[in-house]
């Protein structure tokens, strides 16, 4: 395999990202280790750090749901794709989850059968101000995916709703989906977008605020709402049931507002690559 | 294994055998007592742990294996413990049902670290198939755990440490 393949770097990708946690997320483990009250969620955030260094160390998967493969290409205007291109991307992809380890997780919908590695998530983005193609791979666990909520507000829903949609998804994720979470919310678009919005408002980083000034402040409202639930981490109470929140938003319909929440468990993880050819 | 006066939110190392198993298995051991056949393990006293371990490195006795859900194995729970399943392992709340069976057959739930797999697979000192192949990381494996963390989530008296969430 060569070093600048396409196939060396998709396989960088998924080592990355199923092996090691993002600085970003870690420093706000970290931190929240540090300023945990609660004696036994303070001892859960240790055992999420703790694990999070031997996966690094030892280069096995952070968690065994490595998850179901999403991945965003985004193009610049200097690419070209083919068919041939997606299918490369695919194939590599499933040859890097079996040849570093990762858990066969993905079958057919209603025959079930035997796990496989077959089957991923795949997004094309356009991208003019960019050179060369991002490749940002998502490893989606579905303990937290499953926790996934849509509604369909009226148009002149207030943002209050909304937050308290937000609040009882969170609820109702509770310590199944391993929190502390990191909350994506999307509104906007059309049902499909905005899921697909808040899948991708999991790839904000964390160290940033929100750009959008109403978002920030909507990012901040729900931080301190969700942090207030008493869930913490592993369902052990405490402050820390939410690292970050993060809000993106994409025009609508004037006869509707649809709303899109995607809970990350506390190994939130995706990596990602730029690369001048395919 | 004394686990009778275990309280709810008390930590626990366990030192011991148990059987993965997580939805698909437990559908075929349901079919297999209903059809009142054989089973492929010994369930009396037995401890189940819901996890599907993620393939094993070369070099290494199991991949990561933190536990799964426990919530969607709630419905497989009464004919089990009939059948002697003592202790279950898994990650989160469970229906208030499952929480009276344990307290009507004194058995016990502990959550393991959830989302803790590597942690978990250096607790871990042997792995042995069982049975269900087919199903890869769903297949029944036999574990052998030297001080595997855990914390009492029901004792066997139905309370739970997460009654007020």
């Amino acid at each position: 395999m060569k070093t600048d393949s396409l196939q060396h770097q998709i396989d960088k990708l998924v080592k990355r990202a199923s092996f090691s946690l993002r600085p970003d997320l870690m420093n706000l483990l970290i931190k929240a280790y540090r300023s945990e009250p609660v004696s036994r969620a303070k001892k859960a955030l240790g055992w999420i750090i703790d694990n999070a260094r031997i996966a690094e160390k030892e280069n096995i998967p952070i968690c065994q749901d490595t998850g179901f493969p999403v991945i965003f290409i985004e193009l610049g205007k200097d690419i070209k794709i083919s068919a041939d291109d997606a299918k490369r991307i695919e194939k590599y992809l499933v040859t890097s989850y079996e040849n570093n380890f990762l858990r066969a997780s993905t079958l057919d919908p209603i025959t079930r059968g035997a796990p496989s590695y077959k089957g991923l998530s795949m997004h094309f983005e356009f991208n003019p101000a960019l050179k060369g193609v991002k490749l940002t791979f998502l490893l989606k666990g579905f303990g937290s995916e499953n926790k996934s909520q849509l509604k369909m507000f009226n148009p002149t829903a207030k943002l209050e709703e909304i937050e308290e949609f937000v609040l009882s998804s969170v609820k109702s994720a509770g310590p199944e989906a391993c929190p502390p979470f990191v909350v994506g919310l999307g509104i906007g678009g059309t049902s499909n977008d905005c899921l697909l919005l808040a899948k991708k408002a999991l790839l904000m980083p964390l160290d940033k605020s929100n750009p959008d000034k109403t978002l920030f402040k909507i990012e901040r409202s729900l931080f301190k709402k969700i942090n207030s639930l008493g869930i913490g981490p592993m369902g052990f109470g405490g402050m820390h049931t939410v690292l970050a929140v993060r809000v993106k938003k994409e025009p609508t319909h004037i006869a509707g507002l649809p709303v899109g929440v995607n809970i990350s468990c506390h190994a939130l993880r995706y990596a990602s690559i730029k690369i001048f050819k395919l | 294994m004394k686990f009778e006066n275990l309280k709810s939110g008390e930590q626990f190392f366990l030192n011991d055998f148990l059987y993965t198993a997580r939805d698909q298995a437990h559908s075929r051991l349901l079919k297999l007592i209903k059809a009142q056949s054989s089973l492929p393990i010994d369930l009396s006293d037995s401890i189940i742990y819901y996890c599907g371990p993620s393939a094993t490195p070369n070099g290494r006795v199991v991949g990561s294996c933190g536990p799964t859900t426990s919530s969607r194995m709630d419905m497989f729970v009464e004919p089990l413990l009939k059948a002697g399943l003592r202790i279950m392992i898994g990650k989160g709340r469970r229906s208030k049902k499952v929480r009276m069976l344990i307290k009507k057959y004194k058995a016990i739930y502990f959550i393991a670290p959830a989302g803790c797999g590597a942690l978990l697979s250096t607790k871990i000192v042997s792995k042995k198939l069982i049975c269900f192949k087919d199903l890869g990381p769903e297949a029944i494996y036999r574990l052998k755990v030297k001080d595997f963390p855990l914390i009492v989530a029901i004792d066997s008296k139905g309370h739970s440490i997460y009654e007020d969430i």
